[in-house]
């Protein structure tokens, strides 16, 4: 039993780490954020030059072959720099769709590009309807010989304007909620009848609503089979979750962090607001918060690392801890900041911003604390 | 990153489980579980039982009668031991006052104390709150003066869990009141049935008898039962709080209710539909099975590092709050599904004449449980301590 990181993935850490502390100031973060592309592309090209963006693919395909826990040690950092550069959409979710795919042709006709940083990628896996739900699809997938034609919308696409490439969700077969019936397509963004709306999330994501209007897809541009792609969805999902948990750990950590450095230089009533007990009990609840999260973490990368029956309740407790502790830490954050923690100058209320919409991603606490439920009950 | 289990120590497991269910029988856990009567009688044929097969005392050091576990050796015994139900031995004697002898006591103590401790044929009470010192236990003042080769002790300790069936107390008292608080403590072990000793029975609101006061007048103890120097028993006291906080987070115990609450949850009806599938219900249950599968690894992050010999440290006190608040959470779901039954006070009714089980043992777990958050440094004193050795504030 232990709970260290490998020397290789220490490694690892420390080079993200790096990389925020030389590269990624307040400033820099928001400039970047505020580009065209919602990103710095000189950033993503020193990711693929540190082989960051080959970490989660098999060594066959270029890749470094990493698991969970590889994956946390880069995003944990990530988050404690709230690195807007797409990692999670193009490696993990893009990425990983393709990786668990089956796919031999799609594979090597991709990854190596993603690897070496050309290619951009995205999922599209809502709809205006959809909530929370990865199975309630509408649009549309006809057979018409070797093709598809796809009718629809894909909403929300977090990186959908700098892809190059998107994997979208779409019914062949089935009602509109239905597990069975979603297949899953490999979608160039410049093909006839795409057409992307982009704007703007609170935590500096640049996203896009993509139309498809009787977009021909190939049969060999399917990720996994026809009607099947809900479990692959499902598996990629769950992978990228406990990414995105391991982004608010970081968030969280350097949120106690400030927070606990900000009330000892403050001084009100003459005295440091460090030593009011009604304060630090508020930061003794942070802390806790932070280490229960971060136990659940670690939990859930044990077991995806082991390949566990119950991952999948796992996951969900991971994502309901992460939502609640994330949100206590947040507020208390912000209100410990008092006035300053209100203002845009500060950093602290956008590590807020991304562990709300980190909450919302996926389903937020609520939805996943159904889902737990259903597991357990189901035992 | 890794917490699969070697085959070794699934091996271990399975020789925990047989000898668990060979030796737990339904006699011990009927005379155990009822705290009254026959408690310590059973109580002690168990701990014989544990000491027969060399389990009694894991955690003391080999030359004394303990046994050569990993922390992960240990941990799966305790969680064997939860899951099936099983308390824990009484922890004055074994974890708490045998660690202060072994570590700080002289040779004599050792040889005399250790194996009757061992054997089961002295039960210990741990004489440290009293009327004015509670979560600020330096603020003690029963007193020991010297008088040739023995201490006069003279004061009141309060809270001593089982004094009544006592034959020793481990009790700090002040030899002096001029310096520092925490300089003029001194550790004594004291005979319950010296001359001025009194046991004074304190009802609690569980309507059962465990809680005593433990009266002092001029009461005297040779020189020779004090542990080590005069004056250092707060050092030596110290080192037992962080062990007795981890401890009482009782993850194991907490993860087998919730289990038994489950199945509870589908057994009880309303409405003619099963408990289980009322969302409120289910909510509540995942709320506190979610935290306790955090805590769960919490604690394992605390013993891997104790492995890595860095020592439980500061994070027990999380263990602590934590770990009480979910035991808190649980009496509470009991007492909720138990309904009107929760009332119940009498425990000799039976399922069958009243037409309940668990009702009286909801209730009297619920009234004691309130205890957990003020016993062993109340919640918000950890929370004093987190502040200050933790996040340095």
């Amino acid at each position: 039993m232990n709970f260290n990181l490998s020397e290789e993935q220490n490694m690892l850490k420390d080079s993200v780490e790096r990389f925020v502390r030389d590269e990624y100031d307040f400033d820099s973060r928001r400039a970047n954020a505020a580009s065209d592309l919602g990103f710095n592309p000189k950033n993503w090209q020193m990711f693929a030059e540190l082989g960051w963006l080959s970490i989660p693919f098999d060594e066959a395909h270029g890749g470094f072959g990493g698991g969970a826990t590889d994956v946390m040690a880069v995003m944990e950092e990530m988050g404690k720099g709230l690195v807007v550069e797409p990692f999670v959409a193009t490696v993990l979710m893009f990425g990983g769709l393709l990786n668990k795919s089956g796919n031999a042709d799609l594979q090597n006709a991709n990854i190596e590009k993603i690897i070496d940083g050309s290619l951009q990628g995205a999922f599209g896996y809502l709809e205006r309807q959809s909530r929370f739900e990865l199975a309630d699809v509408k649009t549309q997938a006809k057979r018409d010989g070797d093709n598809f034609v796809l009718n629809g919308e894909k909403t929300v696409v977090s990186n959908g304007m700098a892809a190059n490439k998107v994997v979208v969700s779409a019914r062949t077969s089935g009602d509109q909620c239905d597990e069975a019936g979603i297949t899953l397509f490999l979608i160039d963004t410049d093909a006839p009848g795409v057409e992307r709306t982009s704007y703007r999330l609170m935590d500096g994501q640049l996203v896009a609503n993509i139309k498809l209007t009787d977009v021909r897809v190939a049969a060999d541009h399917i990720l996994g089979n026809v009607d099947q792609g809900y479990t692959l969805i499902e598996s990629v999902v769950g992978d990228v979750i406990i990414a995105l948990c391991a982004e608010a750990m970081g968030i969280m950590q350097k949120l106690n962090t400030t927070t606990i450095e900000y009330t000892k230089t403050r001084q009100q009533f003459g005295v440091a607001i460090s030593s009011f007990q009604a304060l630090q009990h508020r930061m003794v609840d942070m802390f806790m918060a932070g280490e229960q999260a971060k136990s659940m973490l670690y939990r859930a990368v044990c077991a995806a690392e082991s390949g566990a029956d119950d991952l999948a309740k796992n996951i969900a407790a991971l994502k309901v801890m992460i939502g609640r502790n994330g949100k206590l830490i947040g507020d208390e954050a912000i209100q410990l900041h008092g006035g300053m923690g209100i203002t845009d100058e500060l950093d602290v209320g956008h590590y807020v911003k991304r562990l709300m919409m980190i909450n919302t991603t996926f389903g937020d606490a609520d939805y996943q604390q159904q889902k737990f439920n259903r597991l357990a009950h189901s035992e | 990153m890794d917490i699969t289990f070697s085959a070794e120590e699934l091996a271990f497991r399975d020789q925990v489980r047989a000898f668990l269910s060979e030796n737990w029988t339904e006699n011990l856990a009927s005379r155990i579980n009822s705290r009254d009567g026959d408690y310590k009688a059973a109580q002690i044929e168990w701990q014989n039982k544990l000491n027969d097969k060399g389990w009694l005392a894991p955690g003391w050091p080999v030359e004394h009668g303990g046994v050569d576990w990993s922390v992960t050796e240990n941990f799966i015994f305790e969680t064997e031991r939860s899951l099936a139900g099983i308390p824990d031995v009484v922890p004055f004697g074994l974890k708490m006052v045998a660690p202060v002898i072994y570590d700080f006591g002289n040779d004599e103590q050792k040889k005399h104390f250790l194996p009757r401790i061992l054997k089961n044929e002295d039960w210990w009470c741990q004489g440290y709150s009293e009327p004015g010192a509670g979560s600020d236990l330096a603020a003690l003042k029963t007193k020991a003066e010297l008088d040739g080769d023995d201490y006069i002790v003279t004061g009141a300790k309060i809270w001593t869990t089982y004094a009544q069936y006592s034959d020793w107390i481990f009790c700090l008292v002040r030899t002096d009141s001029s310096g520092k608080r925490q300089d003029g403590i001194t550790f004594l072990l004291i005979d319950m049935s010296s001359p001025g000793v009194s046991v004074n029975k304190i009802s609690s609101i569980d309507d059962h008898h465990s809680l005593n006061e433990v009266v002092f007048d001029n009461v005297r103890v040779p020189t020779a039962n004090r542990i080590g120097e005069e004056g250092k028993g707060w050092t030596y006291a110290k080192a037992l709080l962080a062990h007795e906080r981890t401890s009482i987070a009782a993850v194991a115990d907490s993860k087998r209710k919730l289990r038994e609450l489950r199945e509870l949850l589908a057994q009880e009806v309303s409405g003619g539909r099963p408990l289980s599938e009322d969302t409120q219900f289910q909510n509540r249950l995942s709320n506190t099975e979610i935290e306790l599968m955090a805590l769960e690894y919490t604690e394992l992050r605390v013993l891997a590092s104790t492995a890595d010999g860095k020592g439980p440290g500061v994070e027990s006190s999380l263990l602590k709050i934590k770990g009480t608040e979910i035991q808190q959470a649980i009496q509470q779901m009991y007492m909720d599904l138990a309904g009107y039954y929760s009332g119940v006070i009498h425990g000799e009714d039976t399922e069958e004449s009243i037409g309940h089980a668990f009702g009286h043992s909801a209730r009297q777990a619920y009234m004691y449980g309130r205890a957990a958050t003020i016993y062993g440094g109340s919640n918000e004193v950890q929370k004093n301590i987190t502040a200050k050795y933790v996040l340095g504030l």
